[in-house]
């Protein structure tokens, strides 16, 4: 069995809890020490770990205030004149006040220039869960994916935040950072057993092998994934588990190739279903391919969520919770057998 | 204006040289228009004084030869669509062979109706409108931040002043004392369906700006030796509250005058100007944004102009 904590289910009392924001936040702050070509600008959006990178580093950090637009056309102005940037705000006004400066500043202008934005969005999915529908971020993955020259990262855990930091400073391209907003578990790094496993190149791990039926998760419900195919493997099904981290760009070909191990694959995301999210990517990673494989996708249908409650409770309600997760999949096993 | 250093009949040689060059612009454009009819021929005209001052007077230090050098002021042209009149001074400077001007729009050209930033010369994305001013902020932080003391043009049309991240990027070049900030507004009163005084009437411009820290000049646009005043002493780093006192002065300015709210202040140049300067057609025309030239006025407009 594996020995990974997160994988055999029993990581609440060995894996520490944190928050992505803070973790990435520390990590650009240790690199700002040493290279004087990094911007942090903020649309008046915090973090306990920000103060003392906004006091220590005063001259290189921005409060552009309420100003998501400006946010953005600022930071293009900074990374032209060759800053790397970051640029941090809540993640559904980041993406969707701003999307034509994205569109336009970002994406079209990286094709003639060099442009290291970081876009640091907070709050992916439904993080924000008692904020309502104008907080949460199902339609991102879907929007950003549009834009040519974007790398778009959706982080399981703080360790691949963690990782991510030297390669936000070395891949010069403009970057979708999609944290969540509530502090998380890990699940790679030393003692998971997996920690060789992460992969920006390919953009996804296979955090655990299964046989016949395997899991397409990011982000948060990556975290989910792993509990109902804990719960599986105590019932002797042996389901995998594929994590996704950079969805854009990723190595179709190795995702293809693991893929052709399984007959049924089932995506899950904190995203409309149907809409060009991870369930497009899979589809479209399946289409491609000569054997036959069955696809399940698990989302939210075409309207928002305006129920009240903790993510788990909404979770439960449209069945992305884990009972949801293991029928969806039982469904699966009988539908192959 | 007391900055000026030119002796006295070298700057008239100057100005005449500008005035014959802006002269030849003008029919350049329009010629590009006769070929090219996607191109936007009436804003195109209200800023022909506007960059051939700054090119022609030597006001902007570029290197044709090296587009990314350093030592160069950017030139943010957000009023991309506006800008055509760009193409021939570009090809003049070097940017690119003169030849180009006879295949705007046509397959294989890089000159397109709206110019993007494939065209050499060209800092930044511009086809949409509002966006030059903020990534222009952010540059003018980013030169100050290295120490290099080059200046940031943005050349913006008055339209543009409704889009509200324009007044996200007026708030925060204010608040960051952006002093080597200069914005240019063509102020050609009009957009694509009417006079911007019919749509929404937001003058006195100047006093809009000068309420966020910035210092406003108010200047007739299409006098050349105006401009070069104006504009020499801005890219020199002085600043001047004074008013235009040009005979010329044939706009409504109302009241919006000079405004000095002091130093290390980011400067808003107004420039009245007149869309579709040159063709009396397009001139009174409301909806002269619109309104294309067939190459047969063209060939009649061409005899009339200086």
């Amino acid at each position: 069995m594996n020995d990974n904590p997160a994988v055999n289910g029993n990581h609440a009392m060995n894996l520490e809890q944190k928050s992505m924001r803070d973790v990435f936040i520390d990590a650009i702050y240790e690199r700002m020490k040493g290279n004087d070509k990094i911007f942090f600008v903020s649309a008046d959006f915090g973090s306990p770990k920000l103060d003392r990178l906004r006091r220590d580093f005063s001259d290189r950090f921005l409060n552009v205030g309420i100003a998501e637009q400006n946010l953005l056309n600022v930071s293009t102005g900074l990374a032209l004149e060759g800053f790397t940037v970051y640029a941090y705000a809540i993640a559904p006004f980041l993406t969707m006040r701003a999307y034509e400066q994205i569109r336009n500043n970002l994406s079209l202008m990286s094709h003639v220039r060099e442009l290291n934005v970081n876009l640091i969005g907070v709050g992916a999915g439904l993080s924000y869960d008692v904020a309502g529908p104008t907080h949460h971020c199902l339609e991102d993955i879907s929007i950003l994916r549009n834009l040519p020259n974007m790398v778009l990262f959706s982080p399981s855990d703080w360790y691949l935040v963690q990782e991510f930091a030297d390669y936000s400073l070395q891949v010069k391209a403009p970057k979708y950072l999609r944290f969540d907003g509530k502090p998380l578990r890990r699940i790679y790094g030393n003692g998971s057993g997996i920690n060789s496993g992460i992969n920006m190149k390919d953009g996804f791990t296979e955090i655990k092998k299964g046989s016949g039926i395997c899991i397409v998760s990011t982000g948060f419900m990556t975290h989910r994934a792993l509990e109902a195919a804990a719960r599986l493997a105590r019932q002797n099904l042996d389901v995998g588990v594929i994590d996704f981290y950079v969805l854009k760009p990723f190595n179709e070909e190795s995702f293809r190739k693991v893929l052709g191990n399984y007959a049924c694959v089932i995506t899950i995301e904190e995203a409309f279903i149907n809409k060009g999210g991870l369930d497009s990517i899979v589809a479209c990673a399946v289409n491609g391919m000569d054997t036959h494989i069955k696809r399940k996708h698990m989302g939210f249908g075409d309207s928002y969520v305006f129920d009240m409650g903790s993510r788990d409770a909404l979770h439960r309600l449209y069945g992305l919770d884990e009972d949801g997760i293991i029928k969806n999949i039982l469904e699966c096993v009988k539908d192959l057998a | 204006m007391v900055w000026i250093k030119v002796e006295k009949n070298d700057k008239r040689l100057l100005i005449d040289s500008i005035t014959k060059k802006a002269r030849w612009v003008r029919k350049e454009t329009l010629k590009v228009h006769k070929i090219a009819q996607g191109t936007r021929i009436a804003s195109s005209l209200s800023c022909v004084e506007i960059f051939s001052v700054l090119y022609y007077g030597k006001l902007l230090r570029h290197n044709p030869k090296d587009t990314k050098w350093d030592g160069r002021d950017r030139l943010i042209v957000s009023k991309g669509h506006g800008s055509i009149c760009l193409y021939p001074i570009l090809a003049d400077m070097g940017y690119f062979n003169l030849d180009e001007l006879a295949r705007v729009c046509r397959e294989g050209s890089f000159l397109g109706a709206i110019p993007d930033p494939i065209i050499p010369g060209y800092e930044t994305v511009n086809g949409s409108l509002g966006h030059g001013i903020g990534v222009g902020c952010g540059i003018a932080l980013a030169l100050k931040r290295k120490g290099n003391e080059r200046k940031v043009f943005v050349i913006m049309g008055d339209g543009e002043l409704y889009e509200g991240a324009v007044w996200e990027a007026v708030m925060f070049a204010g608040q960051h004392k952006l002093d080597n900030l200069i914005v240019i507004i063509d102020n050609n009163k009009a957009c694509m369906l009417g006079f911007c005084r019919d749509i929404i009437d937001i003058e006195p411009i100047g006093e809009k700006f000068a309420q966020f820290r910035w210092n406003a000049l108010r200047i007739y646009g299409h006098n050349v030796e105006t401009l070069y005043d104006t504009l020499k002493g801005l890219a020199e780093g002085k600043q001047d509250s004074g008013q235009d006192s040009s005979q010329d002065v044939k706009q409504d300015m109302g009241r919006d005058v000079g405004y000095d709210v002091g130093p290390n202040c980011p400067t808003v140049v107004v420039a009245d100007t007149i869309k579709g300067k040159g063709v009396p057609a397009l001139e009174s025309d409301p909806i002269s944004h619109i309104r294309n030239l067939s190459p047969d006025e063209i060939d009649k407009i061409m005899v009339t102009l200086p």
